[in-house]
């Protein structure tokens, strides 16, 4: 049996947690804990070790998906989960341009441990405020062999879309290669 | 007795809002990661600062100010050896080279210019002694410590927020290939332009910094604005080889002969195609 791997990743509140949940075939392993912090109080619990999805692709591979936690005071454990992963999502909230400058530091820090293929998310399009994909790749400063796809993590379909994109991004590099 | 600490537990805006709302005498001794300072207070305002490798004589204040060229200050040194400031400031203004109200200006910029930077320090110790005026012969002004420690938190946020974006000074940088902004409507500064001479793939941000005798929030502000107007790009240092534990060298990347100058590539993950073209066909049907 092969396994493969994923990385979602991106700062605090992005909907990564949301994003495997929509796609994982198991209950998704979540280490949530009550937010106790005043100043990150925008959802009642969030992921202080990693979440954890599965999709069994055929008899013999199977893709895990792994969630890192979004605040910055755990961030000494991305590096050990981005071993050997295929390619990394970095999640973005569109609405909360506040996490946009974080969100780039997640890119370049991810890109540096590996420099696999990447693809950004720009989650919560659905909702007014949200800041168009285009704009995001901007301030972002993403560059243009990397995808820049909008997102709603509720949405299964959305997300099938998302990590299509980034093994279309993979398969583009294999055959440039 | 002497107020004493460490910045990392009460940092300068703390001590200057004590000094301040306790209308305190002395002077202030901070000793930083690299350099030491000295700020001088008469009941609660600030009136001399002093720090290491910054020379404060009064003829190359104004220099640096753009007043007086090495010349001036050579002959200044060569006329009036061992006089101080003061002595030196009433010949200058009784001989009618410069105005008194100038002088002053260049001498409270030149201080604010010091406590700023103090501002920026959060690690190291202080020392407060009451009473000790250690100015004799300098050229004191009187600063208020309140817009003094409004202008410092700024540009202490400033400095934060450069220092997020620009974390790292020994990155290079590139003329971008496609700048976001004509070059015909793009107006820059002296210094900017200065930068601009150095960029170059081979130079780092702080040998540029250096080459231009800048401060590190100078280069990083200038760096910053070239960067945001889409100008310049950074080029990422090549990536060590031991990093990425999963992702084994091919065939063609041990062939392959490094070059300094290009831009890092992304790298295929360890797998065969076919894996990748699964894995596409089994997400579709999901």
């Amino acid at each position: 049996m092969q396994t493969v791997k994923m990385i979602v990743t991106g700062p605090f509140s992005a909907g990564k947690t949301e994003l495997i949940q929509s796609i994982s075939e198991i209950d998704v392993v979540s280490t949530e804990r009550k937010i106790t912090r005043e100043s990150e109080r925008i959802k009642d619990q969030t992921t202080v070790a990693m979440d954890f999805g599965r999709i069994t692709i055929d008899e013999d591979l199977i893709l895990y998906l792994f969630g890192t936690p979004g605040q910055k005071r755990f961030d000494f454990m991305w590096e050990v989960l981005s071993e050997g992963m295929l390619g990394f999502v970095v999640m973005v909230d569109s609405t909360r341009p506040e996490t946009f400058r974080e969100a780039r530091r997640i890119l370049d820090t991810f890109r540096s441990y590996s420099p696999v293929p990447s693809i950004v998310a720009a989650n919560k399009q659905d909702l007014d405020d949200a800041w168009p994909a285009e704009d995001l790749r901007i301030v972002l400063r993403v560059e243009p062999g990397v995808k820049v796809v909008p997102c709603v993590a509720s949405d299964r379909e959305s997300v099938k879309k998302v990590l299509l994109e980034l093994l279309y991004s993979i398969l583009e590099l294999m055959d440039a290669e | 007795m002497a107020l004493r600490g460490k910045l990392e537990d009460f940092g300068i805006t703390q001590l200057l809002n004590l000094i301040n709302l306790a209308r305190k005498t002395g002077t202030l001794y901070v000793a930083g990661s690299d350099k030491e300072a000295c700020l001088c207070f008469r009941e609660g305002k600030l009136i001399y600062v002093s720090m290491t490798g910054v020379d404060d004589y009064l003829p190359v204040i104004l220099q640096r100010a753009g007043i007086f060229t090495e010349d001036h200050v050579r002959m200044i040194r060569t006329n009036m050896p061992g006089k101080p400031d003061q002595d030196i400031a009433k010949v200058l203004i009784t001989s009618g080279h410069l105005k008194q109200q100038v002088l002053l200006r260049h001498v409270r910029e030149h201080i604010l210019d010091l406590v700023f930077q103090v501002f920026s320090w959060n690690q190291g110790t202080f020392r407060f002694e009451p009473s000790e005026l250690p100015v004799q012969g300098r050229i004191t002004t009187s600063i208020a410590l309140e817009n003094v420690i409004m202008e410092g938190s700024r540009r202490l946020k400033e400095w934060e927020m450069l220092s997020d974006e620009l974390p790292d000074l020994g990155i290079a940088l590139k003329f971008a290939e496609r700048p976001t902004t004509p070059l015909r409507d793009i107006n820059l500064s002296v210094e900017e332009w200065r930068v601009i001479s150095f960029i170059n793939p081979r130079n780092s941000i702080l040998q540029i910094a250096n080459y231009n005798n800048m401060d590190e929030l100078q280069i990083r502000k200038i760096v910053y604005s070239l960067l945001q107007a889409g100008l310049v790009e950074i080029v990422h240092p090549p990536r060590s080889l031991s990093a990425p534990v999963a992702t084994p060298a091919t065939a063609s990347d041990k062939d392959a002969k490094p070059d300094p100058q290009a831009e890092p590539q992304m790298r295929r993950p360890a797998v065969k195609r076919g894996i990748i073209q699964r894995l596409i066909r089994r997400i579709r049907e999901l």
